[in-house]
């Protein structure tokens, strides 16, 4: 079962192989070797080089503060620097847009896309910050250390993991990100290729477009595991029981506060204000509840359906890498996981190619199917641990009390597992209801999801209108972000 | 020569009072046990002595400048006072070489790595290791050397052997005595081990709800303790009530001199259960009837009846009575318990 599931989600990688071997050589050549690409390829470099150092060290600046400063709030902070995780990037583009129409191209891209996805960097230093031994550091004080030099020579090189993962995530997030780009009027892979195919219909362009993004993915985590090391800091023995004390600001209080408002104003402020807006110029009107009532029941089936199908295949995946971990257990794990860095646009070019001349082509089938590979590493991930939690020796007992393997398996570990496996469900759900990019390229047509319609009319230029969506899309990640905050700090604690 | 100066030293968390006016003195080049039960304020008063924390009244005064009190505060990292934690706090990050070099003027100077190594008995090829690599006792013994680079004055050492097993206990600990004491570094140990306290330190002091109850040397502590519950944490005691009389107190276990017996009358007296034997009965002598006696290898548990009172010893198996009379024979002085 788990080798079936390994074996569909390694379609996106045998379709790009496809690409290349079946355009052959002097075609590949020169539709890779042009100008355009190179473009796309110099915008996508400036985008990384720019917004990777910043939100890593504006990610570790945060955290430090609310976590290890006497910063009047910190909780509260700590709360609101989460929150952007509940707006999608491409509604804040869309409340950007309508508010600094002048801000678009390199400097729009960069700004929207660092307070999208601060919080990435945000959430895992800040949870590493939290568990860090504070031994440690008064250890480099009694060795001499100033605060200062404590923090460059002990704290931040025990970052470095945290920092690490969620820059990497950002940065497929600005690999894969497509209605963000289109918005800010600038252009990048994901943005060429939906073009590509929306325009012309140029399959091979389109294909061989794809197969560079997926190459530049492969040198972002080639690049990652680099920087990462294969050093584990892990924490040794137990350490000191007791908490860090945090560090007075003093006059550095003001400043603090200002940045964190800025922060704060600039990712979740402007967009709600807007927001709010055109919903008060709007009036009653936009709410067209036949049209909003319809996105909205597309939107919940799609997202229901690939939770549960997802998480369901993911269960005998996450069942053996639990119980019977291995060589070949690792390489299944590998084959569920990479689609996870793959951008949704690839999943997406994959199905198209193959389903274009079946009668599953735009068809709801394959729709939930491209979900079930974009989600199946968050599903996964979120069961795996859940699943670790319960004991081997209950399944064995019910076995013993004689129940057959797959009934003791279902009503102990199971059973057990089923708060986790309920998040795993909503975790995929809510991310299906925001996804964008494959929905666009795969739905049936007639096909109008909350994004997508949102889409659909903020492309129309009729942001009033598209206010609605908007703030129902935001109303269905709240519980997400809550959802996601509480995964990462347990996943730090295990 | 003082080398470091608590006075009147008081801190509180919120509502729990950690040190209530403790005070404290320390020579130089001697090593000090500062003992404890869990909850007694000793952690608290190494954090405030390393400069972690500050006290809210009463003053510290190291090497003749006061380091925390009224006149000011001197930061962890300016004090020069060496610290070694509970289960060694080694830099997970760094290499065994790494973490030695951390606090040291030249980072990488091998020689005087590789010398810290030895002090400590490690071998030097242990150097490019990381610290999970490591045993307990290992991580702690490069905690010690990390620390000794620096030449501090005075060494802290929080529980540093509470993580190990019992037997590379006393080994570590005998190590770190002969390497404080070859080194003329002043060290002070925080325990609530009393067995441990009694072997390292030349002075004990005895925390209880954040005061020092008494410090001296550990003959002293252990022999004449100032308070019941000093008698009892050092070690088994038999606490009797008896009268004094003169320079001598008459007890239901005999008669036994005491050591400063400066008022008559009836008094609380300590016995250390070694100070009583028991030998083959004769006339005329104090008299134990045995209740019962059961055998541990070793040694053999006693219950015996004295004077109308019960009594539970533990004597050498070799020469213990097990049944009808034998003679009570106390040795050494007893020791009133001041009231």
């Amino acid at each position: 079962m788990a080798t079936l599931v390994a074996l569909l989600s390694l379609i996106p990688l045998g379709f790009i192989l496809w690409v290349a071997v079946t355009n052959g050589w002097d075609n590949t050549a020169k539709l890779v070797f042009r100008p355009r690409v190179g473009e796309l390829l110099l915008n996508t470099l400036w985008l990384e080089a720019i917004t990777l150092p910043v939100a890593s060290g504006l990610g570790v600046a945060l955290a430090w503060l609310t976590e290890r400063t006497a910063l009047p709030g910190a909780r509260w902070w700590s709360a609101l620097l989460v929150a952007p995780l509940a707006i999608p990037a491409f509604v804040q583009s869309y409340a950007w847009n309508s508010v600094l129409p002048q801000l678009h191209g390199l400097g729009g891209a960069v700004v929207i896309a660092l307070i999208s996805y601060l919080p990435f960097v945000y959430l895992p230093v800040a949870a590493q910050l939290r568990r860090l031994d504070p031994g440690l550091e008064d250890g480099a004080a009694a060795l001499g250390k100033s605060p200062g030099l404590v923090f460059l020579m002990v704290v931040l090189p025990q970052l470095r993991w945290p920092i690490c993962a969620g820059a990497l995530l950002v940065g497929l997030h600005l690999l894969g990100e497509y209605g963000l780009f289109v918005l800010m009027r600038y252009d990048t892979f994901a943005t060429a290729i939906v073009d590509q195919f929306e325009s012309v219909f140029n399959g091979p362009a389109a294909n061989l477009l794809g197969g560079v993004l997926v190459l530049l993915t492969a040198v972002l985590i080639g690049l990652e595991t680099i920087l990462r090391g294969d050093r584990r800091y892990a924490r040794l023995g137990s350490g000191a029981a007791r908490q860090v004390s945090r560090q007075a600001l003093g006059r550095w209080t003001a400043p603090a506060v200002a940045l964190l408002t800025l922060v704060a104003v600039l990712s979740v402020g402007v967009t709600l204000t807007t927001l709010l807006r055109w919903l008060v110029q709007g009036g009653p009107e936009i709410w067209r509840f036949d049209q909003i009532g319809a996105a909205l029941w597309q939107s919940l089936f799609y997202a229901l359906a690939g939770g549960v199908i997802t998480t369901l295949a993911a269960v005998p995946m996450a069942w053996i890498t639990v119980r019977a971990p291995g060589r070949w257990q690792r390489l299944l794990e590998g084959s569920h996981l990479y689609v996870g860095a793959l951008p949704g646009i690839i999943v997406a070019l994959a199905l198209v190619t193959i389903t274009v001349r079946m009668p599953v082509y735009q068809t709801a089938t394959t729709l939930v199917f491209a979900y079930v590979l974009m989600f199946l590493p968050r599903a996964l991930t979120g069961l795996r641990s859940s699943m670790a939690q319960s004991p081997v020796e209950l399944e064995r007992a019910a076995m013993s009390l004689g129940r057959s393997p797959f009934v003791a398996v279902m009503q102990t570990t199971m059973r057990l597992a089923a708060p986790g496996v309920a998040a795993s469900m909503a975790l995929v759900a809510l991310g299906i209801a925001n996804e964008l990019t494959g929905t666009l390229l795969l739905s049936p047509n007639g096909t109008r999801t909350l994004a997508t319609k949102f889409w659909a009319l903020t492309s129309e230029l009729d942001y009033v209108a598209a206010a609605p969506y908007a703030v129902l899309l935001i109303a269905l990640s709240l519980p997400l972000t809550v959802l996601l905050r509480r995964q990462t700090e347990r996943a730090l604690a295990t | 020569m003082t080398l470091l100066t608590l006075t009147s030293v008081s801190k509180r968390y919120g509502e729990v009072r950690a040190l209530d006016q403790a005070s404290l003195a320390i020579a130089q080049g001697t090593l000090t046990a500062i003992v404890g039960a869990s909850g007694s304020g000793k952690t608290t008063l190494l954090r405030l002595i390393a400069g972690f924390e500050a006290p809210d009244a009463g003053s510290i005064v190291f090497e003749e400048l006061q380091i925390a009190g009224p006149l000011r505060i001197v930061p962890p990292h300016r004090r020069g006072i060496g610290l070694v934690a509970q289960e060694g706090a080694l830099f997970p990050h760094l290499s065994v070489g790494g973490n030695i070099g951390f606090g040291m003027e030249q980072r990488s100077d091998r020689d005087a790595i590789d010398a810290l190594l030895k002090a400590v008995e490690l071998d030097p090829s242990i150097r490019k290791r990381m610290p999970h690599e490591l045993s307990g006792g290992q991580q702690q013994r490069v905690a010690l050397a990390r620390a000794l680079a620096r030449r501090p004055k005075l060494m802290l050492l929080d529980e540093p052997f509470s993580a190990l097993d019992a037997g590379l206990r006393s080994n570590m600990r005998e190590m770190v005595k002969r390497r404080l004491q070859a080194e003329g570094i002043t060290g002070i140990l925080v325990t609530h081990d009393q067995q441990e306290a009694l072997s390292f330190a030349d002075q004990l002091a005895v925390l209880e709800d954040g005061r020092v109850v008494q410090a001296g040397s550990p003959r002293e502590l252990y022999l004449q303790p100032r308070t019941e519950m000093l008698a009892k944490f050092l070690g088994d005691a038999l606490l009797i009530d008896a009268e004094v009389r003169g320079s001598e107190v008459d007890t239901p276990l005999g008669r036994i001199r005491v050591a400063r017996a400066n008022r008559d009358g009836m008094a609380r007296v300590m016995l250390r259960p070694e100070q009583v034997r028991l030998v083959p009965w004769s006339e005329g002598t104090p008299t134990a009837e045995i209740v019962s006696a059961s055998f541990e290898g070793p040694i053999t548990v006693v219950r015996f009846k004295a004077s109308g009172s019960t009594f539970t010893l533990k004597v050498p198996s070799a020469d213990a009575p097990v049944q009808g009379r034998a003679s009570i024979v106390l040795i050494g002085s007893g020791h009133v318990i001041p009231q």
